[in-house]
């Protein structure tokens, strides 16, 4: 196929050179166009465009109407005429002479001429009658290629009211033996039927005899005809439902020609076609469903190869699979297959994915709940077009526990729609979402319309003001002291921009509901500034003044300064109309406000503070630099203890300002969590240096991590920081990113159904292993393979034959069939596993060899299982250093456990999923996320099922998408005890910045040129490792040790080290002694990167 | 159902237009515009798939070319991604030799192919049947023998 690919790229731009061939026979008819073109292509504006076609379209005018202009100069300027009116340049006047040519040209004159008919007219133009003749000259040529031609504008387009005179010609040509013909009178008969259904009323038997035609082309244009009239009246049609199985059932087993196949799929978009069919057939028909089922089933299993054409194909069926009477099985294997579509990364077949389920939680909106996190996902994808599919999807969903945060999700979409179509389409929506939820919903969700939604057109914009504004008026008539006061407020806002478009409404009008407002003991003061600000914008007069006058005066006098400020403004402003307008002019408040980002309005202001002798600013790493070195002097006393004890050198190394003034990059965006951290810090260790100011500690608190060992007690902290030591993850409960996406989920898939009662989803890689892979069937562990399984009957045999492509491939060898059943995941095996003889342990058809299920009863249940668990450790990876391995959690007798093995360019992430139980545990599945890393699968989800007292191994490649001093990796599995429903349990595992960093090798001339080209970086003083007689060396030691830097050159006091982040990301640190302490400067072309590092080098010292 | 085919260059300059549905010339060159730099805009890894109005936009790249095609939202996108695929390699077969933009030539392998916004043939040879007996009967003339009418 790539050859394909490869000859049509390198073709492809030849097509669009216009470099005519010498001695080519079509270069005289050609050349004209061909320099039209190019002249064009050189054009750079439409201006020089215009003139050019225009002077083209004279050139024409004249030739065409010339006598002496031969047919085959006719057809020349046909084709240059067809060109300029593609680029929307009337060419009327030779639309007679498309005619003209068509009726006197010969062969290829003719066909051009047809073609330009088409292309220029349309079904109700008026010169179209004149075809008719030339039409039925042609249908009764004794040349085939001008029947055929004819047949093929007549199948295109045709006046209406003339049908009945070719009819007759076109019956007739339905017997003609050769099939192109007949083929293409069929499709004459069906533009017929589309545009005249009651002239083909009588001849629908012979749509029957097209459909048994015996040729497939033949056969595939009448079910143009017939999904037409199956769509209109399925009732009538429903004898043919075992014709159309019978038929897909040939095409799906290779029985057609060969030179249908595309890629090496038998005729797939007549699959397509025939599944559209049966969809629209079985709909509501139970009896008719049932002879599809297995043709479907086979449909889902043949469709095995990697190729996008074959993933149309499944789409279609899946679609067919939940329109038709359900059928428990088939749906399942359907959902699974969703499962694959919608965790490919693959960006096309995701949005399909998307698409798919987006069809079929219509019809059961449990299955949405599996892919809950996934969808979650795709919330967030970059992609707009896949956000939209998302938001389609929930917007099926939508009930009324989950309407406010999917109508959310929706607005926040349309704040970043551009597209006019999509903001109507999804207002609309949400419009509808509101109307069929509760109406105190509607309207929290209304107010967010009016403040967020623009519109592009302001007509909409106006109606949807005024519909807002007219809401609220009879909202405030009503009681509103129930009313939320975030409401009222926005209320308060949009009458006070827009009531003025109710021409019938006088200002005094609202001005007196906004009051009642004010009298209200349950307003807040905050809403009260946004009813005088309101007021102050509605500028009312006569009696409402005196009102207004009154309120603000109550005001001024108010404790609030706001509420006393906004009292002195409508004061002032009410009396004021002129000065009114001015501060506030109208319809002023969408126009979006320009922030000077830089203030540099204020650059006057700080010269002058300047001049006048202030400190000039200093930017924020800078001064916590100088802070650090400060601080740094008090801690020496401190700094000599440090060997002496490890827990208590820890901890109190933890208060050391100098670790929490860390870095300026991480503290950025988690001030909050961070003040939440410092509150704990405070409380738990009762410092008492250092930390009498809080907001020092809440600016420079950096990590995440610490707040929370902080939060355990000293003995607890002292393990973790043992664990650390030996770069051990450890497992966080639930990271602050997982939460919120469990919180999303919860909140969105509210309603739809407490837990799915089967797990569908089968593996969670994309499904791309090549259908001829032959499993290791005879695999080294004790795996016996079902038989059971891999029904070998004829049809396998056929469609085997065919997709290799090997007709020397008679028989089927029994030990080759297992590869048959791949395509969609284990869908047999799971399905039989049921009956199977539960003794047996069977591998799914095709699994990657790294997933082994190995028999392993565990001896000491209650002593460690590291030992035990690394045993488990695929061959390829045990030599290779690993971390401790976490048990991950342990519940319902299932054990959950991770290390991270570090491998020469990568980390591999080893799970090991442990059956402490008695009983088989099925339906296993694993499914790992991470936002930080790129998570991809080395083998993927383990085996279906897991014996008892055995253990599953899964691995997955780990790539950094963005630094991080620490990457979380959030987990699910789920899996099926003997009894009961399935069970899912969330993780996480922690993994530090280090398991990612390798020594970069390099000499100081590269490292030169490399220091100078990166970007971003960062500086820092670090603590020296005191005690030996060469500081520099014993810290440069250390830092090597513990975070496999390399050491490119030690030059006296000073150092420069060099290291990457997995290969390609690499990271330069140089470092000084200087007044006791390393001051380090690190760059690296990566942002956060260099942050990242210091944060670790900073950990490797002090946890000494 | 299809809308529309266009094949466009890498400017945005439209080399072949086919409507299956009626639409105003003075629209065209409006919807191709905007259609084609929605396309033309979108980065190699995302979606080949746009939605534009009320329908949705499949294109595929080659080299300089884009081919766009507009369907309705009931079309299988993925089906007329490839069926791109399949028309290109059509024209990768017909055009092997004689190397240039035949606008016609185009049109009528498009013709037998797509109808009315419906897929009608997908097969590569027939695809081509008439077209290459029509090229036979015009080198026939030229060579001012009989002409033969093979199908």
């Amino acid at each position: 196929m790539s050859d394909v690919v490869e000859k049509t790229l390198t073709a492809l731009p030849s097509l669009l050179s216009l470099d005519s061939q010498p001695g080519s026979a079509k270069l005289s008819s050609n050349s004209k166009l061909g320099n039209l073109i190019r002249g064009i292509t050189e054009l750079t504006s439409k201006h020089e465009e215009e003139k050019l076609i225009q002077r083209e379209l004279l050139l024409i005018k004249e030739q065409v109407s010339s006598p002496n202009t031969t047919m085959r100069q006719m057809k020349e300027l046909m084709v240059r005429a067809i060109y300029c009116e593609m680029l929307g340049y009337g060419v009327s006047f030779s639309y007679i002479h498309a005619i003209k040519l068509a009726q006197q040209g010969n062969v290829l004159e003719k066909r051009v001429g047809y073609l330009a008919v088409s292309l220029f007219l349309n079904e109700s133009h008026e010169l179209l009658l004149l075809l008719v003749n030339t039409v039925l000259k042609d249908l009764q040529s004794t040349n085939l290629i001008e029947v055929c031609m004819a047949l093929t504008v007549v199948s295109q387009m045709f006046p209406k009211d003339m049908i009945p005179a070719i009819l007759p010609l076109v019956e007739e040509k339905l017997n003609h033996p050769k099939e192109i013909i007949r083929r293409k009178a069929v499709l004459a008969l069906y533009k017929f039927y589309l545009i005249a259904p009651n002239q083909v009323q009588h001849i629908h038997n012979k749509f029957r005899k097209a459909l048994c035609d015996k040729d497939p082309g033949v056969m595939s244009a009448s079910l143009h005809i017939y999904l037409q009239l199956i769509q209109e009246n399925p009732e009538g049609y429903k004898d043919l439902a075992p014709s159309f199985v019978t038929i897909l059932k040939q095409v799906v087993g290779g029985k057609l020609p060969m030179d249908f196949n595309y890629h090496s799929v038998p005729a797939p978009w007549l699959q397509i076609h025939l599944l559209r069919i049966l969809s629209f057939l079985g709909k509501n028909d139970q009896s008719t469903s049932e002879i599809m089922y297995e043709i479907l089933d086979e449909s889902l299993r043949r469709a095995e190869m990697n190729h996008n054409i074959t993933y149309a194909i499944l789409y279609e069926c899946v679609k067919c699979i939940y329109t038709i009477h359900p059928k428990s099985d088939l749906l399942e294997k359907a959902a699974k297959c969703i499962g694959n579509f919608v965790l490919s990364p693959k960006i096309n077949l995701k949005y399909l994915g998307l698409k798919a389920l987006t069809y079929v939680v219509q019809q059961d909106p449990k299955l949405a709940l599996q892919h809950q996190m996934t969808i979650i996902e795709c919330l967030d994808h970059p992609d707009l077009i896949i956000k939209r599919e998302t938001l389609e999807l929930l917007f099926r969903i939508t009930n009324d526990q989950n309407v406010t945060v999917i109508v959310e999700k929706m607005l926040d979409f349309l704040r970043i729609s551009e597209d006019d179509h999509t903001t109507i389409d999804l207002v609309g929506k949400c419009f509808h979402s509101v109307e069929t939820c509760y109406n105190r919903i509607s309207q929290t969700v209304f107010l967010n319309f009016s403040l967020r939604v623009r519109f592009d057109s302001v007509e909409e914009d106006k109606k949807l003001r005024l519909f807002a504004v007219n809401s609220y008026i009879s909202l405030l008539q009503g009681d509103a002291s129930k009313l939320p006061q975030r409401f009222l407020q926005v209320i308060c806002w949009v009458l006070g921009e827009y009531s003025h478009l109710r021409d019938d409404l006088e200002p005094d009008v609202i001005v007196r509901l906004l009051a009642k407002l004010l009298d209200m003991k349950t307003s807040s003061s905050e809403t009260k500034c946004w009813v005088l600000m309101a007021m102050t914008k509605l500028c009312p007069g006569g009696a409402a003044l005196a009102l207004v006058h009154n309120v603000s005066e109550t005001y001024s006098s108010s404790l609030d300064t706001m509420l006393r400020q906004r009292a002195q403004e409508l004061e002032i402003l009410s009396q004021d109309s002129e000065l009114q307008a001015k501060v506030l002019p109208r319809s002023a408040s969408m126009e979006p406000v320009e922030v000077d980002s830089s203030l540099s309005f204020l650059d006057g202001f700080v010269s002058e503070a300047l001049a006048a002798g202030a400190a000039p600013y200093k930017p924020p790493h800078q001064r916590q630099e100088e802070l650090s070195r400060s601080k740094a002097l008090n801690l020496e006393p401190y700094g000599l203890s440090l060997p002496i004890s490890m827990s208590s050198c820890s901890i109190t190394d933890r208060q050391s300002p100098t670790l929490l003034s860390i870095s300026s990059g991480l503290s950025g965006d988690s001030t909050d969590f961070s003040h939440k951290g410092s509150s704990t810090v405070l409380k738990l260790d009762g410092v008492k240096r250092l930390w009498g100011r809080d907001g020092y500690l809440a600016q420079k608190e950096p990590t995440e991590e610490a707040p929370r060992i902080e939060a355990a007690s000293p003995v607890r902290s002292a393990d973790q920081l043992g664990n650390n030591n030996s770069q051990t993850p450890t497992p966080t409960p639930t990271p602050e990113c997982d939460q919120e996406k469990q919180q999303l989920a919860s909140s969105l898939f509210v309603g739809l159904a407490s837990q799915s009662s089967i797990c569908l989803m089968g593996k969670s890689d994309q499904p791309s292993q090549r259908f001829r892979r032959k499993t290791k069937a005879s695999g080294s562990s004790e795996q016996i393979t079902n038989p059971l399984v891999f029904p070998s009957d004829g049809s396998d045999n056929l469609l085997y034959k065919n997709l290799l492509d090997s007709p020397d491939l008679d028989g089927s060898p029994p030990e080759q069939t297992p590869g048959l059943d791949a395509p969609n995941g284990a869908c047999d095996a799971e399905e039989e596993s049921t009956d199977a003889d539960m003794k047996e342990i069977k591998t799914p058809p095709i699994r990657d060899e790294h997933v082994t299920a190995e028999a392993s009863p565990h001896h000491d249940p209650d002593g460690s299982k590291d030992p035990s668990l690394t045993s488990h450790l695929p061959a390829e990876l045990s030599a290779l250093s690993h971390s401790k391995t976490t048990t991950l959690f342990s519940k319902q007798n299932l054990d959950v456990s991770a290390c991270h093995v570090q491998k020469e360019d990568s980390v591999v992430l080893v799970v090991f999923i442990s059956n402490c139980s008695d009983s088989f545990l099925q339906q296993i599945r694993l499914q790992v996320d991470s936002e930080e890393l790129e998570v991809s699968c080395v083998s993927d989800s383990p085996s279906e099922e897991l014996k008892s007292h055995s253990v599953a191994v899964c691995q997955y490649f780990l790539t950094v998408k963005r630094p991080s001093v620490h990457f979380d990796l959030s987990a699910t599995v789920s899996w099926q005890p003997p009894a009961g429903s399935p069970l899912t349990t969330q993780f996480s595992y922690r993994l530090p910045l280090t398991a990612f960093i390798r020594a970069l090798r390099l000499s100081t001339e590269e490292y030169g040129a490399k220091w100078l080209a990166f970007s971003h970086d960062t500086k820092q003083n670090l603590t020296l490792i005191q005690g030996g007689r060469d500081p520099l060396a014993a810290t440069l030691d250390v830092l090597k040790r513990k975070l496999q830097l390399h050491v490119v050159e030690v030059i006296g006091v000073e150092a420069i080290v060099a290291c990457c982040l997995q290969q390609d990301q690499p990271c330069l640190m140089h470092c000084r002694m200087h007044a006791g302490m390393l001051s380090v400067w690190l760059r690296s072309p990566v942002p956060d990167l260099p942050d990242c590092l210091l944060y670790c080098c900073q950990r490797a010292l002090q946890e000494l | 159902m299809i809308k529309f085919v266009l094949m466009v260059n890498q400017q945005g300059q439209t080399r072949l237009s086919k409507y299956y549905e009626p639409v105003e010339l003075s629209k065209r060159a409006a919807l191709e515009a905007v259609g084609v730099r929605c396309c033309l805009s979108r980065g190699k890894h995302q979606c080949s798939f746009v939605e534009y109005k009320d329908f949705k936009l499949v294109y595929r790249q080659y080299a300089a070319l884009y081919v766009v095609v507009g369907v309705t939202d009931s079309e299988n996108e993925l089906s007329i991604y490839e069926l791109i695929q399949n028309f290109v390699e059509v024209l990768d077969k017909y055009f092997s030799r004689v190397i240039m933009f035949n606008l016609d030539s185009v049109h009528i392998i498009l013709d037998e192919m797509i109808q009315n916004g419906h897929i009608v043939e997908t097969n590569k040879s027939r695809i081509l049947a008439p077209l290459t007996a029509i090229d036979k009967m015009a080198d026939g003339l030229i060579r001012e023998e009989t002409p033969k009418t093979e199908l």
